[in-house]
């Protein structure tokens, strides 16, 4: 049997997928269904005075109307913050508390205050609106850069400030900017973002009065996380008596790893009224309430020679984590941005400095990439200044500076164990036709177009990750992954994940390597995930960690099988365990015929034993059955690397700005599905060039959320795009066998700072993402103007 | 959604008698829906209107380009009479929000609703059009009052909108990026007596910009506006254009 892994077999779930056959949240109904809708602040800041629901309780329809109070009555835990950062004095980050329903104070727009439970959605949402709540409003913090100055909006946390983190070594970078030819700085936003997953969150949770058990339908990237977060932290249920299931979830980047208090609540609620509830949101409310992503501002500086040797690396910045501290909220803009910020390059002193900030906006966590994009963003900003005010080649600059030996021990946390950066960057050069740039932007300028020219090298620490380090740097939970690899006696496979499939196309991928590994047809092997109650504990899919830990973990979990395999072949044919080889699906004898196919070794696992025709004793000691579990906790992250060129033509008119050819290389070591790997860095670039030319959250000077739907959030579509150039490099990772490096957030950490880049150079001045029409027109204008007084 | 009564009506006659304060008619619904949906309109009533024959379908005559108010962006955007006619005007209906938007949206219910960020009343100012209700005919330029507002009394009904055919005409539109309305649309028609620039996305109602007007019709070319200066003033300002933006793009397409 030929090899899948390395090939393009087509996703086994997308016909099921594109033909409305997936089952969502949504589409679950139960008998007694209840129906949800929460009454949200609509105010940044208030202090909740009372909260009337006399008349909303008469309302027609309506089951119950559940308030803070009763949450604080029935001892509900708060939402939790679950990577633990310390300050660079020592101190401990302040958190404040964060019912699943405000009791005291709302803190954003859209800040959860009562439920309302009826026998339909309607009458839930109509009940709504007689909720009385009387607020006593309170002046909002919003802007990023003034919440260190503004009002204090939690008693015990001064300057609202979570934590001072420090990684890096001051001392150091000093004497190194001292050695310095030249100091290249900059001052840069990274612009707020609303995930925006296809299927909004949701959330339908079931009681069982007789068995006390709890069954949790959500849109989870995590579910195992999930249960353990509702159980243990709330205190909900027991894990025993909740069963928190993930069907098929339409996407995720990052919003859906955690619990929200909608599915604390919708558990808690069905436990109380012993019936039930369910809740879907609506488009605004995702806007709302969904876990946005990004949010900093930095002033970074970087210390160079003459001849564009780095020397040193400074990173101050401030990191708007929103309202409350979500679950990933604090190491996303400290360990998985940090590390990152001094890029590619060898950087002899640097450090990253992250005030982390309360404001009244909604919570900001993980996005795809977390933290890396504005990692990359920052050092790949200030790389490409560096080479504008030397006068250097930007892939010059970046070649003079990149490690050739690997394994190479960064200044920052990391030790990359692969990667060859020079191989990248050359490739993505000649398939980007660097060297006729100018006669594309000769052609351009004759049409009275402008054209500029970015460049992007990255990589990035994934494969979320080994558990003692990430334990011992704060992180309340493992994050190790599971598998288990179940031979059903007629000899076709189940093999359950700890991960989670929301759009990467697991069923397909994991498929492959099962098959390499057992040599079993691809349609005889089902990926099951996202139900707590079938498989092992996990943790989920986010990190771009489900192929490099959880494909472990199928891997080694196969092993298992094939090494018991081998003992009840030896028996079944008469020989020593050791004279058995397994290849493609047999297990053979060297220099004889004798062999056994591994679906007759599973059958004779179920029937141990002989009766009429079938002769399947086992070995002495040997338990029956066939299935192994294996549970993988990777020695390293990984690291994926790629370089990147974009171009863009600007219309100096309308300051409209177009990309119009983008390449891309990327090094993520072994490739599994060429055709999925694909799609991820195509979806990646997409939300990339979306931050840098088109997405943002804004918020106004009361906290308002002004772009709370469609009309005003400009989601890129695929008019924005032109077709994207795709290559690969590749050196296998070392810390797993598959030698895989991760894939999945790649586009949105390169494509911000390529595209940037390309309209800095296009139109000679230093511009804020996104770059938008009218930015990009007023910067022109602004340079033109000054270059005429001039 | 609040609970509301549904009707459908047969003639105009009958839905102009079901309509009151509190109703709306329902024509493509890709306003009113959405308004509903999100709370920021309820109504008792509820008349649709799309199964009046009537009041669909494009007639060309001479020099009049007629389209009945149900009338939907696709077919005129399709339209192979309208786009020999008035190429400019099936362009613009084809640039109309989305597929799904363009097969459900009518003329009528644009014009009807008046957004200050829709294309159509554009065509409607530069195109001398004339709007047929079931008690009257109107000039565009008294039609559209003012942000979201005409001179529609209640009950009344747009059937038709005539258009003048031009010599030539142009329609170019800056879409907003998120929504694909106009941040600003430029629409230009040369007749014989003279060149309309109406003006629609820039302020809080279409307008027919007089100056641009009167220099084109002196002398129809791109240089005879490059001294022009466009004022600002009272032109829209939010999150995705300022007004000095706004200015500078009607312009740009003029
Ligand atoms: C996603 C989206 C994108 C859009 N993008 C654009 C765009 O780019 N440009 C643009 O111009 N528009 C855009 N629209 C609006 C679209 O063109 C609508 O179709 C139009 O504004 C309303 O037409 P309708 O037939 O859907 O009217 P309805 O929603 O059915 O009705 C709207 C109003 O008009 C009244 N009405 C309807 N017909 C009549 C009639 N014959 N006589 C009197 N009153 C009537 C109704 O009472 C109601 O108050 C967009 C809409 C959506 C949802």
């Amino acid at each position: 049997m030929a090899s899948l892994v390395g090939s393009r077999v087509e996703r086994k779930e997308d016909k099921k997928l594109l033909t409305g056959r997936g089952k969502y949240t949504a589409d679950v109904n139960f008998i007694h269904q209840t129906y949800a809708y929460f009454v949200r602040s609509p105010h940044a800041r208030a202090e909740i005075k009372k909260v009337d629901i006399s008349k909303a309780s008469k309302a027609p329809g309506v089951v119950a109307v559940l308030t803070g109070a009763d949450i604080a009555n029935d001892k509900i835990g708060g939402l939790i913050a679950g990577w633990r950062i310390k300050s660079e004095d020592g101190s401990d980050m302040k958190v404040p508390a964060h019912p699943p329903l405000a009791n005291e104070s709302v803190n954003y727009v859209g800040d959860h205050v009562a439920v309302v439970i009826a026998e339909s959605l309607d009458e839930a949402r109509s009940a709504a609106d007689l909720v009385k709540v009387d607020y006593k409003i309170l002046k909002a913090v919003v802007k990023t850069k003034d919440a260190m100055d503004s009002e204090q909006i939690y008693k015990d946390i001064p300057k609202n400030m979570c934590f001072d983190w420090l990684l890096g070594d001051r001392a150091k970078v000093k004497e190194a900017f001292e050695k310095a030819d030249k100091v290249i700085k900059i001052d840069i936003i990274n612009n707020r973002l609303i995930p925006n997953a296809m299927e909004p969150r949701a959330a339908n949770a079931d009681y069982n009065p007789s068995t006390e058990e709890i069954t949790l339908y959500t849109t989870s990237q995590n579910p195992h996380l999930a249960r353990i977060i509702i159980s243990a932290f709330n205190g909900v249920a027991p894990e025993n008596k909740l069963r928190v299931i993930a069907p098929d979830v339409g996407g995720g980047f990052g919003s859906k790893i955690y619990p929200y208090a909608e599915e604390v609540v919708c558990s808690w609620a069905a436990k109380k009224i012993e019936r039930p509830v369910k809740w879907v949101a609506d488009r605004t409310e995702s806007f709302l309430s969904d876990c946005h992503g990004r949010d900093h501002v930095t002033h970074a500086e970087l210390a160079v020679k003459n001849d564009g040797t780095f020397l040193g690396f400074k990173n101050e910045t401030i990191a708007n984590i929103g309202a409350y501290a979500s679950v990933f909220g604090t190491v996303t803009p400290t360990y998985l941005f940090g590390p990152c910020a001094t890029g590619v390059y060898k950087m002899p002193a640097a450090y990253t400095n992250v005030k982390a900030v309360y404001t009244n906006t909604a919570p900001v966590d993980a996005y795809r990439g977390a933290g890396r994009p504005e990692a990359t963003y920052t050092i790949e900003t200030l790389v490409e200044k560096a080479a504008r005010e030397l006068g250097m080649d930007p892939a010059e600059i970046r070649m003079k500076n990149f490690p050739t030996e690997f394994p190479y021990q960064q200044t920052l946390v990391h030790s990359v164990d692969s990667g060859d950066y020079n191989a990248g960057l050359k490739k993505v050069m000649e398939l980007g036709e660097y060297e006729s740039f100018e006669k594309r932007k000769k052609e351009s300028e004759s049409r009275g177009k402008l054209r500029g020219i970015g460049f992007c090298t990255y990589f990035e620490a994934c494969g979320i990750a080994p558990s003692p380090v990430v334990m011992m740097l704060g992180c309340g939970i493992g994050l190790w992954e599971s598998a288990e690899v179940r031979f059903n006696p007629t000899g076709n496979v189940t093999v359950f994940t700890g991960s989670h499939s929301h759009g990467q196309g697991h069923d397909t991928t994991f498929a492959q390597i099962a098959a390499d590994q057992l040599g079993v047809p691809i349609e005889s092997i089902e990926i099951a995930h996202g139900d707590t109650d079938k498989g092992p504990f996990g943790y989920g899919t986010y990190g771009s960690r489900s192929l490099t830990v959880g494909g472990t973990a199928i891997v080694k979990a196969c092993d298992k099988i094939v090494a018991k395999g081998k003992r009840v072949a030896a028996k079944m044919l008469e020989v020593n365990e050791d004279e058995v080889d397994f290849n493609n699906g047999e297990f053979v004898v060297a220099k004889s015929n004798k062999k056994k196919t591994i679906g007759e070794v599973a059958f004779a696992c179920y029937l141990p034993g002989t009766y009429g025709e079938v002769k399947s004793p086992l070995p002495d000691g040997e338990e029956p059955g066939l299935k192994e579990t294996s549970f993988f906790d990777p020695a390293n992250f990984s690291f994926p690397a790629g370089s990147h060129i974009c171009e863009v033509e600007v219309d100096q008119d309308t300051g409209e700005t177009k990309v119009v050819k983008y390449t891309a290389v990327d090094d993520f070591g072994t490739i599994i599905n060429p055709l999925i790997v694909e799609g991820q860095v195509h979806g990646g670039l997409a939300q990339g060039i979306g931050q840098a030319l088109y997405e943002n959250c804004h918020y106004d000077n009361s906290g308002q959320l002004i772009t709370a739907s469609y009309m005003d959030y400009t989601m890129p579509r695929a008019d924005n795009f032109t077709d994207f150039n795709l290559g690969f490099t590749c050196t296998p990772a070392t810390s797993n066998p598959l030698g895989t490096k991760g894939c999945g957030e790649a586009g949105a950490i390169a494509a911000p700072p390529a595209v940037m880049n390309a309209v800095i150079d296009a139109i000679g001045t230093e511009i804020s993402m996104p770059a938008t029409a009218e930015k990009v027109w007023t910067a022109c204008n602004k340079k033109n103007k000054n270059s005429e007084a001039a | 959604m609040k609970i509301f009564n549904y009707h459908s009506a047969k003639d105009v006659k009958e839905a102009s008698k079901l309509s009151s304060s509190r109703s709306a008619f329902l024509a493509g619904g890709m306003t009113t829906i959405p308004s509903m949906k999100l709370g920021l309109a309820s109504y008792k009533d509820i008349i649709n209107i799309k199964g009046i024959k009537k009041l669909s379908g494009i007639k060309i005559s001479g020099k009049k380009v007629t389209i009945g108010s149900t009338t939907r962006h696709a077919e005129v955007a399709n339209s192979k009479e309208i786009k020999k006619a008035i190429p400019s005007l099936s362009a613009l209906a084809e640039g109309i929000g989305d597929p799904q938007v363009r097969n459900r949206g009518t003329i009528g219910g644009s014009i009807a609703n008046n957004d200050p960020a829709a294309d159509y009343p554009s065509a409607c100012i530069a195109l001398n059009a004339v709007i047929h209700t079931n008690n009257r005919k109107i000039d565009a330029e008294k039609f559209f009052r003012g942000m979201f507002e005409t001179s529609l009394k209640s009950g009344e009904i747009i059937e038709s909108i005539e258009f003048a055919i031009p010599q030539k005409s142009s329609y170019q539109k800056y879409p907003n990026p998120a929504s694909r309305y106009a941040i600003v649309g430029v629409y230009v028609a040369k007749h014989k007596s003279g060149v309309n620039v109406a003006v629609t996305g820039a302020k809080s109602c279409v307008y027919n910009d007089k100056n641009l007007s009167d220099i084109l019709s002196k002398s129809f070319s791109a240089d005879a506006i490059n001294n022009t200066k466009i004022s600002a003033s009272g032109m829209n300002s939010d999150i995705h254009a300022s007004a000095d933006y706004r200015a500078n793009m009607v312009k740009v397409f003029c």
